[in-house]
């Protein structure tokens, strides 16, 4: 009996490696298991090795396993390239029309069955992944009624036949291996789940979904690897809510068109990842002194330029942080799992109102497209706050005066209206103006519109800027991380653990502005302190250092090959710094 | 009721005496007060250049934004509150290079803007370089030994965008470039207006006189059709785009948001943000 199986589909791009991975984990999440998948995939639309890697666990998990139970291979390049990872007592299941040969030194055991002759036989080489599908559940003790309803859903538009056809592959999947395994084969059996109902989704889901909570009507944005899902779910959605998502033609056109409608007292949203990010960064400007609300979603890839598109990445962190030219107020909120991603994503809405500045709400490629299971999430935290907004007719002024629009504060928010409230003219202008939005170059307002806007953010109120995992007063290490990085440092803390270390754990949740107060007891009862990050110049250890300090034991643990963190490489990365001071 | 005085502001324009600015600012007053406007009902969203101040200068609900990118802005605001009437505004430069793709795709989207540009074929605020509609051979600035590159014909170039509404003026023609953005504002749809505006400072070839002498007024050519496009394309050829009047109209095309499945008939920025939690639970339930 295992309790956790992990499992992986590989073959050509375009091939159905994705549907066969999907098709399986609908199913599993059903029973009640907990699932995380991550696909490695390519910017083409098809050929090239893809795979969809997916952990199954009666516990919660949100990080790609480091070694592997089964491997499904559509191809020889599967197998060659993914065999490493599978440990002695493994399965590879390889469809017998390339007849699979293990490399040299595979100690996992290869079973041949023949996925794209049964399927022919059946009607088309296409269900070969359902072949591939009845295999695997029969390897782990999985019963075939499992898929049955996933099955309808997916293929019952198409008539009662397919749905039919496309059982029996998975039966006959099913008694393929099964014979094969009367032959001496091993089977892995699964521990039975909980049968509990929950989620399986992306984080670009979770973020979508929570901008539709969070009172998003308008989306406008241009599609891009790893964001387009979060416009795509909001298409389909909007319009039940009298709303919809624009695409525009380019990036430049998605923000300014987002800070036009929220000027109009819409919340509105783009959505995009670093060359995306590039385009925007004069309107982030432009957000930032007219005070205009403004939500974007950054998912991080491989940069710079185009980099690694369809690759794990945190390296938009600084820019995200600093960029555009000038100085204005700005938040960064990082989540780390796809619910903090759903909440955090009404949250966006709510401090880019309340603090009238943009918010820029950080996701990374791992974040956005693992697949995970979620518990439910919880209605009654949706709440929706919009700061100094005027939504009632203004008294009537003399001489044609303006709203003071832009009016000096104590903590530096000024009321707002919205275009068409009567007697509420004022202006706005990306000029340094006056309270009331007229351009003005006189040094002393300068001085107190540059002031006032910075003041907003300086007492900003957010409930839980850092995820602490405290479990001793003093520490051997701290482990920091934003994002993704979360579900690996938390798998990698219990064989630290094991080893004989103290491991304290704080994943920045708010990373802009940076919640030194909140981190520093943390710090100063930490021997050594070691920053998990993907990008090559240790980004979020320098935040840390200039806004915290403790810069004498700060390492930095850095990974950007393109593959996410396995929990293994923290794990020995981290005890080699403690053991000789240095990886 | 308003009348175009309610349209001014306390605010003293900083164009040159003599600039072509000031009668377009007068012309969008009186066609606002004209078609029934309040000012409170109007948002002009402006560009960068001389030209873009014009948000500044009108009595209704400004929006100055950054080079190029008024169109967006402005297709923005209209989303989200169908009630306003939102007309956009900047130069040449500021619509035909930094924003042209803007301007192409907003022409295609068909959302219900009215676009005014000043086209001065230089660029004013910068002191005088070459601008997309200056004419080949053009010495500025930035082409001391003449522009070398082809002027764009904008005319045709909209007209092959999708544009639903073109019109050409100029603007001493004060009464008839009224009339022209008072039938762009009621067009459903974008509606591309192209003012030629003389710069008195940096230009020096296109002038007053210049424009009085090479403008052809539509009018006067017998027999033309506005809602022929392949009359309107040919004319524009044949004038080499001098033309003034209403070039083009297709009042049977729906705009962007007739177009929109599920959008809102109510201003969108009147909505209740709250999502019921049956509707929630819908949504989640989706994911299982």
């Amino acid at each position: 009996m295992i309790e956790q199986l992990s499992w992986k589909v590989g073959g050509q791009q375009g091939e159905g490696i994705e549907s066969t991975g999907e098709i399986f984990a609908i199913a599993l999440n059903r029973l009640g298991y907990y699932l995380y998948g991550y696909r490695h995939f390519s910017s083409r639309i098809k050929g090239g090795h893809t795979n969809n890697k997916i952990r199954v666990s009666t516990k919660e998990v949100r990080s790609v396993s480091d070694d592997l139970d089964m491997l499904i291979a559509f191809d020889q390049e599967t197998i060659d390239v993914n065999a490493h990872e599978l440990h002695s007592g493994g399965i590879i299941i390889g469809d017998a029309k390339f007849k699979p040969v293990k490399p040299e030194g595979c100690k996992a055991e290869l079973v041949s069955i023949p996925f794209s002759e049964i399927a022919t036989e059946l009607g088309t080489s296409l269900m070969k992944n359902m072949v591939a599908i009845g295999a695997t559940s029969a390897a782990l003790g999985v019963d075939t009624a499992t898929y049955q309803a996933v099955v309808e859903e997916i293929f019952g538009r198409k008539g009662e036949k397919v749905v039919t056809n496309n059982m029996e592959a998975i039966q006959r999947g099913a008694d393929a291996f099964i014979q094969s395994a009367g032959k001496g084969v091993q089977t892995l059996s699964l521990k039975k789940a909980d049968g509990k109902n929950r989620m399986f989704m992306i984080g670009n889901d979770a973020i979508a979904l929570g901008a539709l909570a969070g009172g998003a009507r308008l989306m406008a944005a241009y599609p891009i690897t790893p964001a387009s899902e979060i416009m795509e779910y909001l298409i389909k959605k909007l319009p039940e809510f009298g709303g919809t998502v624009i695409q525009t033609e380019d990036e430049i056109a998605a923000a300014t068109m987002a800070i036009g409608s929220n000027y109009a007292g819409v919340r509105t949203l783009t959505a995009s990842a670093g060359p995306g990010l590039s385009l925007m960064m004069e309107a982030i400007g432009l957000s930032g002194i007219t005070e205009t609300p403004l939500v974007i979603v950054d998912t991080q890839r491989g940069g710079p330029s185009t980099g690694l598109p369809t690759k794990q990445e945190q390296s938009d962190l600084l820019a995200m942080i600093y960029g555009t030219h000038g100085e204005i107020p700005k938040i960064v909120i990082a989540p780390s799992t796809v619910e903090e991603a759903f909440y955090d994503a009404i949250e966006a809405f709510n401090l880019a109102e309340e603090y009238q500045c943009p918010v820029i709400l950080l996701s990374d490629l791992q974040l956005s497209l693992g697949k995970q299971t979620v518990e439910p999430l919880d209605y009654h935290k949706i709440n929706i706050r919009r700061g100094k907004l005027n939504d009632q007719e203004l008294p009537e002024r003399e001489d044609k005066s303006y709203f003071k629009r832009f009016e000096v504060t104590d903590d530096g928010v000024s009321n707002r209206v919205i275009p068409g409230t009567k007697n509420g003219i004022f202006h706005v202008t990306g000029v340094e103006h006056d309270e009331t939005g007229k351009p003005s170059e006189v040094p002393q307002n300068r001085k107190d519109q540059m002031e006032k806007r910075l003041r907003k953010i300086s007492n900003l109120s957010f409930p839980f800027p850092i995820y602490k995992r405290e479990q001793h007063e003093e520490s051997d290490v701290l482990l920091i991380g934003f994002n993704s990085t979360r579900g690996s440092i938390e798998e990698a803390i219990p064989r630290l653990e094991e080893d004989g270390f103290k491991v304290n754990h704080a994943q920045i949740r708010l990373v802009h502005p940076f919640p030194a107060d909140e981190l520093l007891p943390m710090l100063n009862r930490a021997k050594k302190v070691v920053v998990v990050e993907h990008n090559a110049t240790g980004q979020l250890a320098s935040l840390v250092k200039m806004n915290a300090g403790h810069g004498d034991k700060i390492e930095s643990l850095l990974k950007y090959d393109g593959n996410p963190f396995l929990p293994g490489d923290i794990h020995q990365q981290c005890k080699e710094m403690l053991v000789n001071g240095h990886i | 009721m308003a009348t175009f005085k309610d349209f001014r502001n306390q605010v003293k324009p900083n164009w040159c005496p003599g600039c072509g600015d000031f009668s377009v600012q007068a012309a969008i007053q009186r066609a606002a007060a004209n078609v029934g406007l309040e000012p409170d009902d109007l948002a002009v969203v402006s560009g960068i250049g001389c030209s873009g101040r014009i948000s500044g200068y009108i009595n209704a609900y400004g929006f100055h934004g950054i080079h190029g990118r008024s169109l967006p802005i402005a297709q923005g605001v209209k989303m989200a509150n169908r009630d306003l009437t939102v007309i956009a505004s900047g130069g040449d430069g500021d619509g035909f290079a930094i924003g042209m793709g803007h301007t192409i795709h907003a022409m295609r989207r068909n959302i219900d803007v009215t676009y005014i540009v000043m086209d001065n074929q230089i660029y004013g605020l910068t002191k005088g370089q070459t601008s997309p509609t200056s004419a080949e051979g053009f010495k500025t600035k930035s082409t001391p030994s003449g522009s070398i590159e082809s002027s764009l014909s904008i005319m045709e170039l909209a007209l092959s965008s999708g544009c639903g509404f073109l019109a050409q003026s100029f603007s001493t023609d004060l009464k008839d470039l009224v009339a022209i953005i008072e039938q762009g504002i009621e067009h459903k749809g974008f509606s591309l207006i192209n003012v030629f505006s003389p710069c008195v400072t940096f230009n020096k070839v296109n002038t007053y006189d210049w424009f009085k002498q090479n403008l052809v007024s539509l009018s006067d050519i017998e027999g033309y059709d506005p809602t022929n496009r392949m009359m309107a394309m040919q004319t524009l050829m044949e004038h080499d785009g001098l033309v003034k009047g209403l070039i083009y109209h297709n009042p049977t095309r729906p705009s962007y948001q007739e177009s929109v499945k599920g959008y809102s008939g109510e201003a969108l920025s009147k909505q209740n943000l709250t999502l019921p939690e049956e509707k929630f639970k819908e949504l989640m339930t989706e994911f299982m």
